[in-house]
């Protein structure tokens, strides 16, 4: 029955995608980029190849353990790879290249904010995450806490940095798919939801994984094998380089140095912080922890996971600081021909405009299927995180208090993610036009101000209540969103007022601070039974944190 | 034996406390060393960015900020192996002789 599933929704994507590729609608629009036989061809290979694992986990996966955390059976290198994969998304690879092609410095200094947060995760949070969780972060939040209405709020938390993640997603698949294959951004859009929703709810955290980890290493080879072709091309000299890439921009020698972006110190801290702490408050990151059988293993996961981000962070500069020169004075990448004017596909695509530069057709249409497996693969994490707040956390402890079957949570787990993929598909087309790195800034955001302040407090502070949690985390919620909405991104730019309300981008260092502030006040002033019933619970889970007592048999089914 | 039992016994073990405080020391310790250089290298680049202006070297044109920023990510990821080598060995050698003892 599964099989034929798969088998026919499989089939019949396979022949929209090529209708679609063939029919007149790649003829429309302005600049029609030619059909990419290589591309769609490596494309192909690559759905075919994960739509087989899809297979293979969902023979696997039997129990809710199987289907949330791969029945804790990922070594620390494999999971390693895989949160690489999640953090490494195509929104990273065009966002960051493309932030130093039109900023220079800038560029690196928004990579080290997204990179710095992963020796903080380890040093402070991986092993307890591990000890502590079962199979969401609302596990660890709720863990003490009263479990209908800090779980329901964690859940929440954890489904609102879903969707928005997911926005940016589906919005670089829409405009990288337009500009590879000429087709339809809605129908992009739509191929990769249909995807989505088939590795997740037949393969679970095993066909995630696994599409995960053969994505990174696809992504880190494409992307070091553009890194050495380019730097060939410039006689393996960053001097020359750098120097063609300041004679090429109009910013000149300020390319160089630290300009605009950070130019006011409160936004560059707010920036800052929702970067450092919103990277441990997300939630397909987190669930990552539990896929692995101990602490040790999740230790080294951070390790290879670290290393792996921040070599792919580094070659992303040096793409962006050689796209300078090598597209932005080649007339055959900007509209009209028209040297330093609109970019063709859009201002995230000077990375794949210099690999066609460097690379040719071949290596483009390589290059363009790993960024498509890319969004693929964080859709599916992404999916699979969102599913098992509602099926787990919402459904199985909430509404049903812990007495649903391993079935009926695996339906529902499975309904889940085709509810979800059917609202990114619709989202992305809504957002259609949006810059995609600052979607992911509004997504950390959010991470930073309602999942993380209730997480490390949970992990390390006695007085934690329920009372103070739950409105610390409605007082995160409100505020980042609200502050998000009053920012000149949203109020002036889609909004079209005058003025912005809130003068920064970035809301973490108000709405991560009032979040702290409440959850701090509403629970040292909270004198219930209830209260000293969970200060008192804090010794067990403490000891359980620090040992890893009891955390062992957390995979048992 | 009852889990209240284990973990009175873990609590009253000094090799737990000898635990906490090493990891907890540690932890703190090598935050610190990524926090503080991070934070001043982001008041520095908001407050004064031409700091960052020197070169690297006499006629050259690369900016000493870019070796600084990739050195944040290359240090900070070494951090994160000083940490896994003394916490996979020495800490989990503790933690399993406190869990050892307290199952006795």
């Amino acid at each position: 029955m599964k099989r034929s599933i798969t088998a026919l929704i499989a089939g019949s994507l396979l022949a929209a995608s090529f209708a679609a590729f063939a029919g007149p609608g790649a003829i429309e629009g302005v600049e029609k980029q030619p059909v990419n036989v290589s591309a769609i061809a490596m494309f192909l290979v690559f759905v075919v190849a994960t739509l087989g694992i899809t297979k293979w986990a969902a023979g696997k996966t039997k129990s809710t353990a199987d289907f949330y955390t791969a029945g804790g059976g990922i070594t620390g290198f494999q999971n390693g790879l895989a949160i690489a994969g999640d953090y490494m998304s195509a929104a990273t690879l065009l966002g960051l290249t493309s932030m130093v092609y039109f900023k220079g410095y800038d560029g690196f200094i928004y990579a080290v904010c997204f990179f710095i947060g992963w020796p903080i995760i380890l040093f402070l949070i991986a092993e307890r995450l591990r000890n502590l969780g079962k199979f969401t972060f609302a596990d660890i939040a709720s863990y003490r806490l009263d479990q209908n209405r800090i779980r329901t709020f964690a859940a929440i938390g954890s489904l609102t940095v879903v969707c928005f993640y997911l926005i940016v997603q589906m919005v670089g698949a829409g405009q990288l798919i337009q500009l590879l294959f000429g087709l339809e951004y809605n129908t992009a859009v739509t191929v990769v939801g249909i995807l989505m929703m088939v590795y997740v709810t037949f393969g679970g955290m095993t066909a995630t994984t696994w599409v995960q980890i053969i994505k990174a290493c696809l992504l880190l080879g494409g992307g070091i094998s553009l890194m050495l072709l380019t730097l060939a091309q410039f006689g393996w000299s960053f001097e020359n380089l750098f120097t063609k890439a300041i004679e090429s921009h109009k910013a000149g020698e300020k390319l160089m140095i630290p300009g605009s972006l950070m130019a006011d110190p409160i936004s560059a801290l707010s920036l800052s912080l929702g970067l450092l702490f919103g990277t441990a408050g997300l939630p397909h990151i987190m669930m990552r922890f539990f896929t692995v059988p101990n602490a040790k293993e999740a230790r080294k996961s951070v390790f290879y996971a670290t290393g792996f981000i921040g070599l792919f962070f580094l070659v992303t500069m040096v793409l962006g600081a050689a796209a300078i020169s090598i597209v932005g004075t080649n007339p055959a990448f900007f509209e009209g021909g028209q040297v330093g004017g609109k970019l063709i596909g859009g201002g995230n695509m000077p990375v794949m405009h210099l690999t066609k530069a460097v690379g040719g057709d071949i290596f483009l249409g390589f290059l363009s299927a790993v960024a498509f497996a890319t969004i693929l693969a964080v859709v599916s994490g992404l999916a699979l995180a969102g599913a098992s707040a509602i099926s787990h956390d919402l459904y199985a402890r909430v509404i049903k208090k812990g007495a649903a079957t391993s079935e009926q949570e695996l339906k529902v787990t499975r309904m889940a993610s085709v509810g979800l993929g059917i609202a990114a598909i619709l989202l992305g087309i809504a957002f259609k036009d949006q810059n995609v790195l600052f979607l992911v800034a509004l997504a950390f955001g959010v991470a930073s101000s309602v999942n993380f302040p209730v997480l490390i407090l949970s992990m390390y502070w006695k007085g934690l209540t329920t009372r103070g949690a739950l409105w610390g985390g409605i007082a995160g919620l409100v505020s980042s969103v609200g502050l998000v909405i009053l920012s000149p991104t949203v109020w002036v730019k889609i909004f079209g007022n005058k003025a912005a309300i809130f003068p920064y981008d970035h809301p973490a260092i108000v709405s991560m601070s009032l979040a702290f502030f409440v959850t701090w006040l509403l629970s040292v002033t909270d004198k219930s039974e209830r209260a000293k019933r969970e200060a008192a619970a804090f010794e067990e889970q403490y000891i359980r944190a620090q040992t890893g007592l009891g955390a062992e048999g957390a995979h048992a089914h | 034996m009852s889990q209240s039992n284990i973990h009175a016994k873990i609590r009253s073990n000094p090799k737990f406390a000898e635990l906490v405080g090493k990891r907890t020391r540690f932890a703190i310790l090598l935050s610190l060393v990524v926090l503080v250089p991070y934070y001043s290298y982001m008041l520095l680049v908001s407050l004064q960015p031409q700091l960052f202006a020197g070169k690297i070297a006499d006629g050259s044109v690369i900016t000493i900020g870019w070796p600084i920023a990739a050195l944040l990510v290359v240090g900070g990821w070494l951090l994160t192996g000083v940490y896994v080598s003394r916490a996979n060995g020495e800490f989990d050698r503790l933690t399993e002789e406190v869990l050892k003892e307290a199952r006795k």
